[in-house]
């Protein structure tokens, strides 16, 4: 007999979301329906009480994205999914989660915009709304999937750096991964790894809510469990009370940035396919890596050393790998479902003066292999 | 009175760097928290299983002076959050306070779908009339032809009655009281942390550093002498004639229902998914199939 | 721009047709196959019934890198107007397979046509199950599954006091579409007179 976790199954994206957001250990769900994520709220109205969850309909999605924020306190993971005009309202409390180091995940099913826009089409038009939509100066970790294999394990990771470093975790989906179904072989629960926040292993007493250390993520304590503590949005001292104090504002600030710049290594994601030889390479995320890698393999077959660098990672932009390829490669594509959003960050780290070419589609439509082999030929 | 008043100072302040505190002299605010502390020492609540949540303002500030398992939320959103911590750790007793812009200007969507959705946690409404933190400007509950720092030339619209708009909206249990019925709003707290259900309090304070300056309403004792002669018993009110209630309000329960608590229902069909769920996992594991929740 | 191990089909007709539905379960009855891999794509509009409905099969030995369909080997039109926008986009090899009521203006030779619907309704007393014949005839022509796992797959999907109703369609679709000899057909959909 095969077990279910080597046998493969037929899976939307957002089903696969569900999937991961289960293996890793979320337990509650606030949103507020939207296309094209909406799947993601169904599938988890159904599973989460049955395996001890909760699932809530909000009234809207500021509402949604405080009651992720209140469960999390509360000790339990948390996610919400939401689409544009949704993820705007999410804004505002995405900000008390940074500032407040709350882990939580928030998926962005994203959709043609601005407002409400093409709500059955895909688009990647929220890429630096994912980075810098809500208010202040703060890191945030965005991921991008590009696959229903992808979307399981890229939610399971989401949680797991949400945890580690108590900070809100994007995940830009869009509405092909979100509704495309594959036959997936998901790993079984013994091959996945789970990662929890630390709890607090001092007496209440010496307990220190936001306090440094060598990881600069403090330890968390979920309320009811004995650690009474001060959570708030203003910026606070190591005890959670709001400061004035120009010292301790800068400390709180910068270790913010801090604990994500250390875990660089471990955050940026990148995928390298056909790259070792490449003198041309195309920079994509999302589904459309898949039209990326489908017109790599073509140009292959035409003698043209073409090369696909995968965005895993948004944000922090993995500038390593990215300068790297620049160095390697004559030219750059960068195909994009918006106006240049990446293409601007690829820019930004282009210190060789390697040739960057983008190409862009906004018409609600996915790019084809076609399109982007047509500049592989071309340069 | 002396003796509970140093067990509040002493039990459930936070001296540690908290103080002073942000509020004007003679504000409300420090009344009805004391109210509150009185309400949970009374019950007898253990501090653990307290979480007090707020929104933004001066009412926002509460949390941080008192030893419970705090929560300084956004503007509007305090309920939204403390749906949240209530539906993860039901075993915890959740109050929110917030001031009247807060609770149904930006976040009257919030308050008003709390109500309906009836979890078991208590909303405090502290009712000024005012915006105090940012300058006086007008409220939802400030009255018409007002003077404010944004309707200078009087007040157009008209106020909420809140009390009223949570009985509407679904409340299990709405009280109202006010600041100088001190004692009466001990009473009406511990009444709605005692009732299971979404339950509300609304009570009338006075910011006479920005409402009752420009209006010139006096200071604060004078706005809470006001508060005595213009505050009617639900009793009483009901012999009165519209007239003789025009300047008037209502004080005390003005709805105390029981309804089925969405936590307690969400948990009995959680339990129902829980057991079909356990079903299907029984047969899948007998023919050698894992789940990932396993 | 396609290799040669994909084989693509494109399921088109209106919203409430089942289109979709009989995609998921080609997709679902491919993917329960060995070293076959699937994947199933859609577009809609914001409409539940009516509208132009398509979804999409991408069939291959080795992972699917982009999901949609590039050059089609076959298209289910089940209305003339989803006939009329997607015949383009068939490969010359590619075959046409229309309802035989619902598109009355077939523009190839290179076609096969069976009344799906009106066979769902003599059958089955419902126009409902016509995506389930459709998707017998489409299993068979297509070569691409093994028709036992199609009516698994079918028997996960539908709801619960249909599965009779739904396999009796599956399997007219599948004896409907026996009956016919490909090999009779011209073997472009575009040169009916380049073969003479």
């Amino acid at each position: 007999m095969k077990s279910e976790s080597t046998s493969r199954v037929l899976l939307q994206g957002n089903e696969a979301v569900v999937m991961g957001a289960l293996a890793a250990g979320c337990r509650f769900f606030a949103g507020y329906p939207i296309t094209p994520a909406s799947e993601i709220s169904e599938l988890l109205s159904l599973r989460l009480p049955e395996v001890g969850g909760t699932f809530i309909q909000m009234e809207d999605e500021i509402a949604s994205m405080g009651a992720v924020i209140g469960a999390s306190l509360a000790g339990v993971k948390s996610m919400t999914a939401t689409s544009g005009p949704g993820f705007s309202l999410m804004q505002e409390n995405l900000g008390y989660a940074c500032v407040a180091e709350v882990p939580c995940v928030i998926v962005n099913v994203m959709r043609g915009g601005p407002s409400t826009g093409l709500p059955t089409s895909p688009s990647q038009g929220d890429v630096q709304m994912a980075r810098w939509g809500t208010h202040g100066d703060h890191p945030i970790i965005v991921l991008a999937t590009s696959s229903v294999s992808d979307c399981f394990s890229i939610t399971i990771r989401a949680f797991n750096l949400s945890e580690k470093y108590r900070v809100p975790v994007i995940i830009l989906s869009d509405e092909v991964v979100a509704h495309t179904r594959e036959s997936v072989a998901l790993p079984g629960p013994d091959e996945i790894r789970v990662v929890d926040r630390i709890a607090p292993s001092v007496p209440p007493e010496w307990y220190k809510p936001y306090g440094t250390n060598n990881r600069g993520v403090p330890d968390m304590a979920a309320m009811g469990s004995g650690y009474r503590h001060h959570v708030t949005g203003l910026i606070h001292d190591e005890k959670g009370f709001p400061t004035q104090n120009p010292k301790e504002i800068d400390q709180f600030q910068r270790r913010l940035h801090e604990k994500i710049s250390k875990g660089f290594g471990e955050i940026q994601v990148i995928k390298s396919i056909m790259m070792e030889d490449a003198e041309v390479c195309v920079i994509a995320y999302g589904s459309v890596a898949r039209s990326a890698l489908r017109a790599i393999k073509e140009a292959r077959n035409q003698g043209i050393k073409a090369g696909l660098l995968q965005l895993i990672t948004l944000f922090p932009f993995p500038r390593k790998a990215v300068d790297s390829v620049l160095r390697q490669c004559r030219v750059a594509i960068v195909p994009e479902m918006n106006m240049g959003q990446i293409c601007r960050e690829v820019a930004r780290v282009n210190q060789t003066g390697t040739r960057i070419v983008k190409h862009n589609r906004v018409d609600g439509q996915l790019i084809t292999p076609e399109e982007i082999l047509k500049y592989l030929v071309k340069v | 009175m002396r003796e509970e008043a140093e067990i509040i100072r002493q039990e459930y302040l936070r001296h540690d760097k908290k103080f002073p505190h942000v509020w004007c002299p003679g504000c409300g605010i420090g009344i009805v928290m004391g109210a509150l502390l009185r309400a949970i020492h009374n019950l007898g609540l253990s501090k653990d299983e307290v979480v007090l949540a707020s929104g933004i303002g001066c009412s926002g500030r509460m949390p941080t002076y008192v030893d419970f398992n705090t929560l300084h939320t956004t503007h509007g959103r305090s309920l939204t959050f403390a749906t949240g911590v209530k539906l993860a750790k039901p075993e915890l007793n959740v109050i929110s306070v917030m001031g009247d812009g807060d609770a149904t200007a930006i976040g009257g969507n919030h308050f008003i779908h709390a109500a309906r959705r009836n979890l078991d946690i208590t909303a405090i409404i502290i009712n000024n009339s005012t915006y105090g933190m940012t300058g006086g400007q007008y409220s939802p509950t400030t009255p018409y032809g007002s003077k404010s720092t944004t309707s200078v030339y009087g007040h157009v619209e008209h106020a909420f009655s809140i009390a009223e708009l949570a009985v509407t909206a679904g409340a299990s249990f709405v009280g109202r009281g006010t600041v100088y019925h001190a004692s009466h709003l001990d009473k009406l707290i511990g009444q709605a942390i005692q009732k299971r259900g979404f339950s509300v309090v609304e009570v009338i304070s006075n910011c006479h550093v920005q409402h009752g300056r420009r209006n010139k309403l006096g200071g604060a004792v004078e706005m809470m002498q006001s508060f005595k002669e213009n505050a009617v018993t639900i009793g009483k009110a009901a012999k009165m004639s519209p007239d003789e209630m025009a300047d008037k309000f209502t004080i005390g329960v003005l709805t105390d229902i029981d309804k089925p608590i969405s936590t307690d229902e969400y948990r009995r069909i959680a339990q129902k998914a829980q057991r079909k769920a356990d079903q299907v996992a029984r047969t899948k594991v007998k023919n050698g199939v894992k789940r990932y929740e396993e | 721009m396609k290799n040669d191990q994909r084989y693509e089909i494109r399921f088109s007709g209106s919203g409430g047709q089942g289109i979709i539905t009989a995609a998921v379960v080609m997709a679902d009855a491919v993917g329960r196959q060995n070293n076959r891999y699937v994947c199933q794509t859609q577009s809609y509009g914001p409409e539940a019934r009516g509208g132009k409905s398509k979804a999409e099969v991408v069939i291959s030995d080795s992972p699917i890198d982009y999901p949609k369909a590039m050059s089609i080997d076959l298209l289910l039109a089940m209305t003339q107007a989803a006939c009329d926008a997607y015949f383009f986009d068939i490969r010359p090899e590619g075959l046409l397979v229309v309802d035989t009521d619902l598109v009355e203006q077939v523009p190839t030779s290179r076609a096969v046509t069976i009344p799906f619907t009106r066979i769902a309704r003599e059958l089955t007393g419902k126009e409902l199950v016509a995506n389930m014949v459709a998707l017998g005839a489409v299993g068979l022509l297509s070569g691409q599954v093994e028709l036992a796992g199609l009516e698994t797959a079918l028997m996960k999907r539908v709801p619960k006091g249909t599965e009779k109703m739904n396999s009796l369609a599956l399997q007219a679709g599948i004896d409907e579409a026996g009956k016919i000899d490909l090999s009779l057909l011209p073997r472009s959909v575009v040169s009916d007179w380049a073969d003479d």
